[in-house]
Parts: C-alpha cells; structure tokens; sequence
C-alpha cells in the first residue's frame, strides 16, 4: 500500500512540476518574443536592448526616423543651435575616397556611459537592460553630462514646454536624450525611429535584444562586419552601425 | 589682530565703508535679478546653446573658485613654513579664499538649469562624479578656512594654527586638482582629457590668487593712507613672477604635447592659430598682456613699484580670464571627433565650429559672483580686522 501511495505522490509531484511548467511556458514565450514588461516588473540585465544600423539601406535626405523621434516625444523638430534634437541625420565625406555615407546618430546607449559616470546627481543612470536615461526630477541641469558625452547626443531644455506627450517626461532646465522609446519598448514595442525605417521600406535599423544570441539582431552581428561609433574608447556603445 | 597703527574707525572711513558695501550690495542685486531672469525665462537669454554649454558664467566660476585656492598660498607660506611676514597676512589670504570661493560657487550654483534644486546635489551624490567630489572638496574648504581663521585670531587656539594651516594646504591642493580634473576627466574634448590639467590649475591658482592678494592688500593700503614696505612688495611680486612663469611653462607643456599628437594638431591649430577669437585670447590676452607684460612690470629694474605690481596683478586677473574663455569655450566650440577620417555634417552642428556670444544676463550673473566676494571681503575685513600689519623687526 506504501508503495503504491509513493508513486502516487510521484506522480503528483512531477505531473505538477510540468502542468506549472507549462502554465508558466507561455508568459515566458511571450516575454522572449514581444520584449514586454509587465507593469511594475523591473528591468532585467537579461537583456540588452540595442540597434544594428545599416548605412548602405539609410537613404540620404530621407529624415523619416528624426521625424518620426520628434514626434514621438514631443519635440519641436527646430534645429536651432538651442533646439533639443534627440536624433539627427549626419552625412559623412570620406576625406580619401570621396564616398558619402548617411546615418542617424542618437545616444548610444553605452555600456560604460560616461555620463552616468560624471552626473553629480546621479541623475543619468543606465537601467538593467542597457537604457541610459536622465531623472528628470534629479537632473540639476549642470550640463556635465554634455561635454562628457563624445556623441553629441544629450540637449539642455532652454526654453518652458508645452503641450508634453503624458509618456515623455521633459523639464525646463533639465537635460535630455533619446530614451530608446523606453516607454514603447517597455509595452513590447519597437521604437519610433525603427517603425518609420521600416514603414519607409529602408529598413536601416534593426532593434533587439543583444544578450540572446538567437535575436535577429545578434545574428546580424554575427554575420556582417559592424562597428560602434569611437569604440576606441572602449564605451561598448549598444548602438551598432554597418557599412562604415 | 587688532590693527595697531589704523585709528579706530572714524566717520569719514565708516562713510567709504558703508558707500563700498553699498557698492557691492548693488552688484550683487543686479546679478541676482541676472539669475532671476535666466531661471524665468531658461538658458535661451543666454548665449549657451547644445553645442557650448558652459559660458561666460564658468568662466567668472571658475576663475574664483581657482583663485580661492590660490590666495591660501600666502596663508600657506606663514603657517607652514613658518615665515612671520607671511603669516601676518594670514587672515587676509583665508577670508579672499572663502570669499572668492562663495562668489565663484554662487555663479556656478545660478547657471543651473535647476538652481531650486540645490539640495538635490547635496544629498543625492554620484559617488564617481567628480562634481560630486567638488560638492564635498569645497564645503570642506569652506570649514576648514573657517576653523583656520578662527585659530589665528582667537589667542587661545592660537597653538592649533599650524596643524590647521596644514590641513589647509593639502586639502586647497586636492580641491584645485578636483577643479582640473572636471576637464581632465572629458574623455572626448580634444581641448580637455589630459592629466596635465589638475597640476596646471594648481600652479596658475598660485599666480592668479597672489594677483588678487595683491590688489586687495594694495587697495586696502591706499584706502588706509598705508605704505607696503618695499621688501615686503620685492619679496611678494618677485613669488608673483615665478608663478607666472611657472604656468606659462605649464600652458606650453599642454600645447605642445597636443601639438604632437597628429589627432590632436586640428585643435591646436584651431585654438592657437584659426580660431579667430580664441588664438586672439589667447596670444594677446594671455600671454602678452597677462604673461610677458606682468613680467616685464615686475621684473624691469626701473619698474617695479607699488604701481607696477599693482598693474601687473591686475594684468595678470585680465590674463587669466582670457585664458580660461580661449580654454572653456574654444574647448567647446570645436567640434567632437565623432568619426574620425570624414567630413561630417548635420543640422545639430556635428563637423562645425560653434559660435557663442555671451548675453548681458549671464555676464552679469558673473558680475554678480564677484561682487558677492567683494562684499565678504569688505564686510570681512572690517569685522576681522585682517589689514595686514607688519612688525618692522620681524619681518623675515
């Protein structure tokens, strides 16, 4: 009778493991393919989310992805010295060969931001999953965070705001950058810039998580010969770019 | 230190008193309504934009907050290495320092983005930031200024001068590599990320705090009808050469390391040759009329005099304030070396010189910052009594 009461709660024991398992499968599955986070659930080093950047597929004169940025975030979309500008196109001449090239630049999102590092406030942080971003209610607005920064990608508020996007957070004063659309991401999806690459038919600009080595992203890495912008200086930028 | 051949303050000398801190008072107002407006309205009414972000403002900071420290040398030389002429203008050297410390860090603490938030960056401290390190550098300057001066004029602590005066030196010493090393910590910045700048601070604090010295002590004399004697005045403006000699040296070291480096030879063509207002800066503000003309006024055997030294020091303030606009905005208005090898362009000035013209608001905000330590000196000097007063025989 012992024996039979033994493999009962065997049984029981392993056929809960799996009907646990299998409950539990598909939030996994979901998390792996749709890149969301659920409310109050925190950023998880699991990942690192980055961007590959195809220049041989970025279109000269085509501002799709800065268009798309200012509009996601509420920027103005001015371009005067004092205008915040999250991402911009920059055309490069190769002093040598003559051959130009066109690429978007934004915060690259680096694995050892020098920004974090010099922001007295603490006020730059990177999260878990790569994403540098500014408190907007501890930056102080000193701008150390801008000549630290060997991309350019940070812009100081000169001017009051109005009419703010609810999920993107600005202040008079404060300094900025692009957040990654952290707030698309978090919900799964892709960010700004990347939707209008994609909906213009470029398809320059590749989102994912580079810690899964199974992510078309990581793959791509694999495959073609990419490079991060001054990676000289041992940054590990998670924004890659190919054909430069 | 009770001044033994000044009178008791009389009315004529309470009038000029009170006509200085009047003075002060209203430079102080009119920066105050500087900051008001820049915070009311943001950094547009200034001239800094998203490629220069530190302006005319920094370069009032700065300045004070270098010369704060360099003015303790004076202070420096009496208690630690025990020279009576020197220590008799202790009290002098520690008030400009804190004086100079306040006006500089009230410019800086202004030019926030968020000024309202100061608390924030007192209890929220980054501790890899050396900005973070500064917060602390120089509120621990400050006390310790203050526990100093307290021991030289307070006869009973009068034994714990030299042990304070100690920590004092090497804590200014710290403090001035901090102020170095927010440049020298730009990994990016062709102008900036070199570790010769913490010891280059160090050594023009010594000039430019001694040029103040000098000023003050020169107009506090005049004003009280005093004459410095003469081996006292050979003995501070000849230190007054060697410090001028000795940052030329370090300013030369800097560009020509620069020089060498073929990554760097675009900068320093650009800082020293093209760059229009920055070369002019620096060549004819820097190192003829703040360096070599100073020099000459101080070391010309004809030269020399009380006037000289006066002028010089003055020259030598002037300099200085070149110097750092050529190094804080020319610094910046050359643009990052994103991508090496090309020609690049963008609407966000990537591959371009940046301009700035400073607007009246932020100059006058600098203004402000030194009127602030015009009037802690003013105040100070009549609440401490730190004219300094010489014992003729014991002068060495």
């Amino acid at each position: 009778m012992s024996e039979v009461n033994l493999d009962r709660r065997q049984f029981l024991g392993k056929t809960s493991v799996g009907l646990a398992g299998l409950a539990i499968a598909p939030g996994m599955m979901l998390y792996d393919f749709a890149h969301g986070r659920a409310a109050g659930e925190e950023a998880s080093g699991k990942v690192r989310w980055g961007m590959l950047i195809d220049t041989n597929q970025c279109q000269e004169g085509c501002n799709d992805c800065v268009t798309a940025c200012n509009k996601e975030n509420g920027l103005s979309g001015g371009t005067s010295p004092t205008d915040a500008q999250w991402m911009r196109k920059v055309e490069l001449k190769d002093m040598r060969s003559g051959r130009t090239t066109s690429l978007p630049v934004m915060c690259q999102h680096c694995a050892e931001p020098p920004c974090v590092d010099v922001c007295p406030t603490a006020a730059s942080f990177k999260r878990a999953d790569g994403i540098v971003l500014v408190d907007k209610h501890l930056c102080i607005g000193c701008r150390y965070c801008m000549m630290a920064c060997p991309y350019k990608a940070r812009s100081f508020v000169h001017e009051p705001l109005h009419d703010q996007k609810p999920d993107v957070p600005r202040g008079k004063g404060t300094v900025e950058s692009c957040t990654l659309c952290v707030h698309r991401v978090d919900k799964g999806q892709q960010p700004a810039c990347v939707e209008a690459c994609t909906k213009a038919d470029h398809k320059a600009i590749l989102f994912g998580n580079l810690n899964d080595p199974e992510s078309d992203i990581s793959k791509r890495i694999r495959s073609v010969a990419s490079t991060q912008l001054r990676a000289d200086m041992g940054l590990d930028p998670g924004i890659h770019y190919q054909g430069i | 230190m009770k001044p033994m051949s000044a009178k008791p303050f009389s009315r004529v000398e309470s009038r000029y008193f009170y006509a200085l801190v009047a003075a002060g008072a209203l430079v102080v107002a009119v920066g105050l309504l500087a900051a008001h407006f820049m915070e009311e309205h943001g950094h547009i009414v200034t001239g800094m934009n998203n490629q220069i972000v530190w302006g005319i403002p920094h370069v009032f900071a700065i300045f004070m907050i270098v010369a704060a420290s360099g003015v303790l040398n004076v202070a420096s030389i009496g208690s630690v290495f025990g020279k009576t002429m020197y220590k008799a203008r202790a009290p002098l050297s520690g008030l400009l320092s804190i004086a100079l410390l306040a006006g500089g860090l009230s410019v800086l603490m202004l030019d926030l983005g968020r000024p309202d938030r100061i608390m924030v960056a007192a209890t929220h401290l980054n501790p890899t930031s050396v900005f973070a390190w500064n917060v602390l550098l120089y509120n621990g300057l400050f006390a310790l200024v203050a526990i100093y001066l307290w021991t030289m004029m307070e006869k009973r602590m009068n034994p714990w001068s030299k042990p304070a005066g100690l920590a004092v030196f090497a804590w200014r010493f710290i403090l001035t590599t901090g102020t170095g090393m927010i440049f020298a910590f730009l990994v990016a910045r062709q102008a900036y990320g070199s570790a010769l700048l913490p010891p280059m601070f160090i050594v023009m604090s010594f000039a430019w705090g001694l040029a103040v010295f000098h000023v003050v002590q020169s107009a506090m004399y005049a004003w009280n009808s005093k004459t410095l004697d003469t081996e006292i005045l050979k003995r501070l403006k000849n230190l007054l050469g060697l410090f001028v000699i000795a940052s030329l040296y370090m300013v030369a070291t800097y560009h020509l390391t620069n020089l060498y480096f073929a990554k760097q030879t675009g900068f320093e063509h650009f800082i020293l040759r093209d760059g229009g207002v920055y070369p002019l800066l620096f060549w004819a503000g820097y190192v003829v009329l703040g360096s070599l003309l100073p020099l000459l006024l101080i070391f010309h055997p004809s030269l020399g005099k009380t006037k000289c030294v006066v002028a010089a020091s003055l020259l030598v303030i002037l300099g200085s304030f070149a110097f750092l606009y050529a190094f804080i905005i020319g610094g910046q208005a050359y643009p990052l070396s994103t991508f090496p090898g090309y020609e690049v362009s963008s609407s966000f000035g990537d591959g371009q010189i940046a301009s700035y013209t400073p607007s009246l608001p932020e100059f006058l905000l600098g203004l402000g910052g030194i009127g602030i330590a015009f009037l802690i000196t003013i105040i100070g000097t009549r609440a401490l009594s730190t004219l300094p007063q010489d014992i003729p025989d014991r002068r060495k």
